[in-house]
């Protein structure tokens, strides 16, 4: 700040309580329907305090669902989204690791193509070849499953590029001493570059974590399987029912469950959250 | 390309590093890729018995057809209004973030969070606020004598998945514009000061023009964001209606080729968002290359 300007001051933190109202609005409104019965909602005036049913709507969605609109218990797809969410971040993470490594420290005919080959996904988001895509993972056999769900989203230019960033970085000296001492290319990896990546390695983590989380296009197109169905899909079909008013209580019950995960990781590690974020735009 | 000075000699090692990553992109990137581009040349018969290679017809018809032109025109409106809106609630909020130093870390760790709210929940919860007989808004709305329906009104219904996008998009912005406010050496608003600029005046002709980077990189990430990420928050809510009034590109294509199942468009279409994608990707590589400077 250059000169003390109260009335300025003044104004910024209005500005910025206002921001941050608006942006916990939407929120705060969710958790209130959430407290809620829902014949509540029947008199057409929302209520904007909580209610005694919080317990009572939670316990009913993370156990049984609603299946009068073909929705599994959410306890099921929030475990469908956690395995989602870790096999993507863990699954991006490991493979840009081993191809970044590859790139930095090898040469190899092709090497360029490779290069090209693993940029160019940057450019070929899911949202632009959904039916072809589709075909391919429905002739490998792997609607309803895991592998469906995971493997096809795991290629990762962005965590490619991030590591082969990194590893141009870290000083020549330390291989050039691990092959005097005798380590393969093997034990290099494992015992110094790993461990040299940590805080680059969790930083994406938590990026790819809410990544996978919020994956929606995706399992809405390979599950048809309710077993299979992740939360945030989910939220949908009980939000999308045909004729009725939707059930408003357990759908703002399940949307405040859908979010609290990513939600709770960006506040928690809100320093790797940054720098996760600042540095898979570089 | 870039290597280290000192290298692994290991001849078959680097290829089996690769594999994974090469297998899937092969296996579930490059080739359906290259499958939508075969395929926006042909068109199939109603029963799915013959197909016939019909050149460039495919993409003749998207554009003399006024659904795929009004998908265009709805998509240039909710993507500038997006990246707008967005941008200078972003802009306004860093700014004053900037100015605090105390409080500076908990007003962001209050404003990032929607952040990690997946596009199809934030749609959910603005259509709760909005929903025609219960929703909050529409309620205020309508003492204001505004009769909102998202459900019949072609502008409310744009209207509302804008608002849904934007809200979560406010934090993204947030962050890349408060570490680009604060990359600004003090310096130079000091003599500014000195030489007897007042703050409104310094903003516009020192701080803007040195944030030009940031706001152009920004305007990239905002347009794709609304270009392909929302497809969650028109899913949830509107589903591409009233009348088409929200059906942009992406829905479109989704809509098509697995409710409408005319592959042969639905293929066209990708294609042409391909290279949509592709030239804001190298829009902004270049930008890095070489940052706007003035």
């Amino acid at each position: 700040m250059v000169e003390n300007r109260p009335l300025l001051t003044f104004l910024s933190h209005l500005v910025l309580i206002i921001g941050v109202l608006i942006v916990a609005f939407p929120v705060y409104i969710a958790i209130i329907a959430s407290t809620r019965a829902s014949n509540e909602f029947l008199s057409g005036l929302i209520p904007l305090l909580p209610g005694p049913h919080l317990v009572e709507n939670y316990s009913r969605m993370l156990s049984s669902g609603v299946s009068t609109s073909g929705a599994p218990p959410l306890g099921l797809m929030m475990t469908n989204s956690l395995i989602m969410a870790l096999v993507i971040a863990i699954g991006k993470i490991a493979i840009s690791l081993l191809s970044a490594f590859a790139i930095v420290y090898f040469r190899f005919p092709f090497r360029q193509l490779a290069f090209w080959a693993i940029f160019i996904t940057l450019m070929l988001p899911v949202e632009v070849r959904i039916l072809p895509t589709f075909e391919v993972v429905a002739n490998l056999n792997l609607l309803n499953s895991y592998v469906g769900l995971t493997v096809p989203l795991i290629a990762s230019a962005t965590a490619t590029f991030l590591f082969r960033q990194f590893f141009l970085t870290v000083p020549d000296e330390l291989m050039e001493a691990a092959r005097v001492d005798g380590a393969g290319p093997m034990k290099f990896f494992r015992d110094i570059l790993l461990p040299l990546s940590r805080t680059n390695i969790a930083a994406l983590f938590v990026i790819l974590f809410i990544y996978g989380w919020n994956q929606y296009l995706w399992p809405l197109l390979i599950t048809t399987d309710e077993r299979y169905y992740t939360v945030v899909m989910g939220i949908r079909r009980l939000a999308a029912t045909a004729d009725t008013e939707p059930l408003w209580n357990v759908v703002m019950a399940s949307a405040v469950l859908a979010m609290l995960p990513p939600v709770l990781v960006v506040i928690f590690m809100q320093r790797l959250f940054v720098k996760g974020l600042v540095e898979t735009e570089k | 390309m870039q290597t280290k000075r000192t290298i692994f000699s290991n001849k078959g090692l680097p290829y089996a590093l690769l594999f994974p990553q090469l297998a899937i992109t092969a296996i579930f990137f490059l080739w359906p890729a290259g499958q939508a581009l075969w395929q926006s040349f042909l068109r199939q018969d109603a029963f799915g018995f013959r197909t016939s290679f019909v050149g460039f017809s495919n993409f003749l018809d998207l554009f003399t057809s006024p659904q795929y032109l009004n998908s265009l025109s709805v998509t240039a409106v909710f993507a500038t209004s997006v990246a707008a809106l967005s941008m200078s609630v972003s802009l306004l909020l860093a700014v004053a973030a900037d100015r605090m130093i105390r409080t500076r870390n908990a007003y962001t760790t209050f404003l990032v969070w929607p952040y990690a709210v997946a596009p199809a929940v934030a749609g959910i919860l603005w259509w709760f606020m909005f929903n025609p007989s219960i929703g909050v808004f529409s309620y205020v709305l309508d003492m204001l004598n505004y009769n909102w329906n998202h459900t019949l009104s072609r502008t409310d219904a744009m209207l509302l998945v804008i608002f849904a996008s934007t809200w979560k998009q406010i934090s993204y912005n947030f962050l890349f514009f408060l570490a680009g406010l604060q990359s600004i050496p003090a310096s130079l608003s000091e003599a500014a000061a000195i030489d007897g600029a007042r703050p409104v005046k310094r903003f516009f002709t020192i701080v803007f023009p040195l944030l030009s980077p940031t706001t152009f990189f920004l305007m990239v990430v905002n347009i794709t964001y609304a270009m392909f990420d929302t497809f969650g928050i028109i899913h949830a809510t509107t589903s591409g209606g009233p009348a088409q009034a929200t059906n942009i590109l992406v829905y479109k294509v989704f809509n098509d080729g697995f409710i409408g199942l005319n592959l042969g468009s639905s293929a066209a279409q990708s294609v042409i968002l391909m290279a949509i994608v592709i030239s804001l990707t190298v829009i902004q590589f270049r930008y890095i290359e070489r940052r706007v400077e003035y």
